[in-house]
């Protein structure tokens, strides 16, 4: 009965199992999450990648060769050449670039301010009827065509790439925020906080905001993909990244044309594109799994 | 910490005075209001100094409710709530929080009452720093260990996160919390409801504990006569958004006046399997709140009930010494109704 010695106990049970050594740590995270172990691997790679981009290769990415137009992959040109004469190896090295500062700004930013509409209209009723009906129109609009419009209205360049994806984004982790800040504020711990005199922007920095980050994450890791992707599309149809920089998208719409002769040219900017969005995928899932409060309590 | 035990004036630490908290319905869009749910629909009670005052009802007549309007987490409809002499259901919620510090809150659930990405020490500072309770960081750990102790964990588990701990321990960490500001009055929301029954036991007797320590008033809100009986002092029965019932705890468990309060006691386990108990078993489901019975509410359901109950609400009156009932039967002005005992 007595509740001391029952309690009293409780810390000795931590002590049963044998101090982790850091090498025994990492075996069991690999073990416990591969897919964020593959996915985050395969993402710095590409990281890497995209950084050291020069030093993989001293081709200039845009030097014209006519003479050496549609050259198979071979021992000098690995990935072979396009109808210009570029290497298209150090062409879709360059384009990992574009790919993972368009998929990461618009995390980032998608994620920030889905962050704040999701917390206004969470917290302030009379907000949320309006801006809700704002984000259903938004959605209301496949993201692709929104970002084509958006394109054909402004100049093309990464930066504004960025933004119009950005803006087709928003709704989506905005709902989401939302949902989560509308879920939160009635658990007990929240009313506990109301009841202990705390403020209302304290109880949003110290008991909704934490609660919301891990949902937030995964949910930007497929921002991040499905990014990608759309920086991809908007690429090939001509209405995303300039042509002189380039992109995979814009070199899969070169290689088009050639699709019969020079397969390859389509070929390795794609699979690049398939293993990087996988990459994040993988990496979003595993997030997901490993941030679930209800699994992350295995021992 | 402040209070004695013992009640220094007559003035109830706590007063309720006809409350009222009614939810709007509201079935479309561009709907208006269709209808309300009458959650609690006047309900009177005062608790004094020291004193633990159980509210006890099925599912759904409204305990919960009164115990989260008294806190102000929701907004009355109608009615007043007095803490020690001062009126708090009308005044603006910025001049509440002062006064929040007097009266906290144990839910029921020990594992969503406590926020899972903070550590029990930054739990427990929450309400201490809020009503700038404590000058200086180790002040500040006084106060934490002194909790800790008051609700008999040990002292270094406040490095820890809530899911480290029982669901018992974490009603313990909950209780502490309520401690925290230093609390005359605190609101047990079906505290021990979640729990094992070992479990169950020893927080109770730690509420007992201290509120014999601390002169602690409590609302207890629970559906579990048994527990209630071991721990409080009176009892308010609530059947569909009113109170039909109060009395002291000896007088309500041994001569229960309202026919509701009759059929709840008689639903006790009686933990002897040779004893033939005379239950009430009552027929029917509790009438919606959205459209409660007219005359009282309990007519639809209660084995005396004759014309009167269908049209006339019979008002609580008292029937005995520290014990009021809503119910025709006990009336001394009509006729003397004979009850088949």
């Amino acid at each position: 009965m007595s509740p001391d010695t029952a309690i009293a106990a409780a810390p000795a049970q931590v002590e049963i199992f044998a101090p982790e050594t850091p090498r025994g740590r990492i075996r069991t995270f690999i073990r416990r999450h591969p897919s964020i172990v593959l996915g985050g691997a395969l993402l710095v790679t590409m990281i890497v990648i995209a950084i050291t981009a020069p030093l993989l290769s001293s081709v200039d990415p845009q030097a014209l060769a006519p003479a050496r137009r549609v050259r198979h992959p071979s021992a000098e040109y690995w990935f072979g050449t396009d109808m210009l004469g570029r290497d298209v190896y150090t062409r879709v090295i360059y384009g990992t670039r574009v790919s993972l500062i368009v998929g990461f700004a618009v995390a980032v930013l998608s994620s920030l301010l889905g962050l704040v509409v999701g917390l206004v209209s969470g917290f302030i009723r009379m907000a949320d009827g309006v801006i809700m009906r704002i984000m259903d129109g938004l959605m209301s609009i496949p993201p692709i065509l929104l970002a084509i419009a958006l394109m054909a209205a402004t100049r093309g360049s990464v930066q504004n790439v960025i933004i119009a994806i950005t803006i087709a984004e928003i709704p989506r982790v905005s709902r989401l925020v939302r949902s989560v800040v509308l879920s939160l504020r009635e658990q007990p711990f929240v009313e506990a906080a109301i009841a202990a005199g705390t403020t209302t922007p304290r109880i949003i920095l110290r008991h909704i905001l934490p609660n919301t980050l891990a949902p937030l994450t995964v949910q930007a890791t497929y921002i991040c993909a499905s990014a990608m992707i759309i920086e991809a599309i908007l690429s090939f149809i001509g209405a995303g990244t300039p042509p002189i920089i380039p992109s995979w998208g814009n070199i899969m719409a070169e290689g088009r044309a050639l699709w019969q002769v020079a397969p390859y040219i389509v070929f390795f900017p794609a699979l690049f594109l398939s293993l990087t969005v996988l990459a994040v995928n993988l990496l979003g899932d595993g997030l997901r799994d490993a941030l679930d409060p209800r699994l992350a309590k295995r021992i | 910490m402040t209070a004695p035990p013992a009640a220094r004036t007559d003035r109830p630490l706590l007063e309720v005075k006809d409350l009222k908290k009614h939810f709007p319905i509201r079935t479309g869009f561009f709907a208006g209001i269709s209808g309300y749910v009458y959650a609690v629909d006047g309900v009177s009670f005062a608790i004094r100094r020291g004193e633990t005052l159980s509210l006890v009802g099925e599912s759904g007549c409204g305990k919960s409710t009164v115990g989260r309007t008294v806190l102000r987490l929701l907004e009355p409809t109608a009615g007043e709530v007095w803490l020690d002499g001062q009126r708090i259901d009308d005044i603006p919620l910025r001049r509440l929080r002062p006064l929040r510090r007097r009266m906290q809150v144990v839910f029921q659930d020990p594992f969503s009452s406590l926020n899972p990405r903070l550590k029990v020490r930054e739990i427990l500072a929450e309400p201490i720093t809020n009503f700038g309770l404590a000058s200086s960081a180790s002040e500040l750990d006084d106060r934490i260990a002194d909790l800790m102790d008051k609700v008999r964990l040990p002292r270094d588990a406040v490095n820890r996160y809530p899911h480290e701990f029982s669901g018992g321990q974490r009603q313990r960490i909950g209780i502490a919390r309520a401690l925290a500001p230093g609390a005359d009055l605190i609101i047990c929301d079906e505290a021990v409801s979640a729990l094992d029954v070992s479990v169950k036991a020893q927080i109770v007797n730690l509420l007992s504990d201290l509120q014999d320590e601390l002169g602690l008033s409590l609302l207890f809100i629970s559906h579990d006569l048994a527990i209630v009986e071991h721990i409080t002092h009176r009892v308010a029965v609530m059947y569909l958004g009113k109170i039909v019932e109060i009395a002291d705890k000896r007088t309500l468990f041994a001569a229960p006046k309202h026919p509701y309060t009759e059929a709840l006691l008689s639903a006790v386990p009686v933990p002897d399997p040779t004893t033939r108990r005379n239950r009430i078993i009552l027929t029917g489901d509790v009438p919606s709140p959205i459209r409660p019975p007219s005359g009282c509410r309990f007519h639809t359901r209660c084995p005396h009930a004759f014309d009167r109950c269908k049209v006339e609400e019979p008002a609580l009156r008292t029937v005995a010494p520290g014990q009021v009932a809503a119910c025709h039967l006990h009336d001394p002005a009509a006729q003397p109704v004979a009850r088949a005992a």
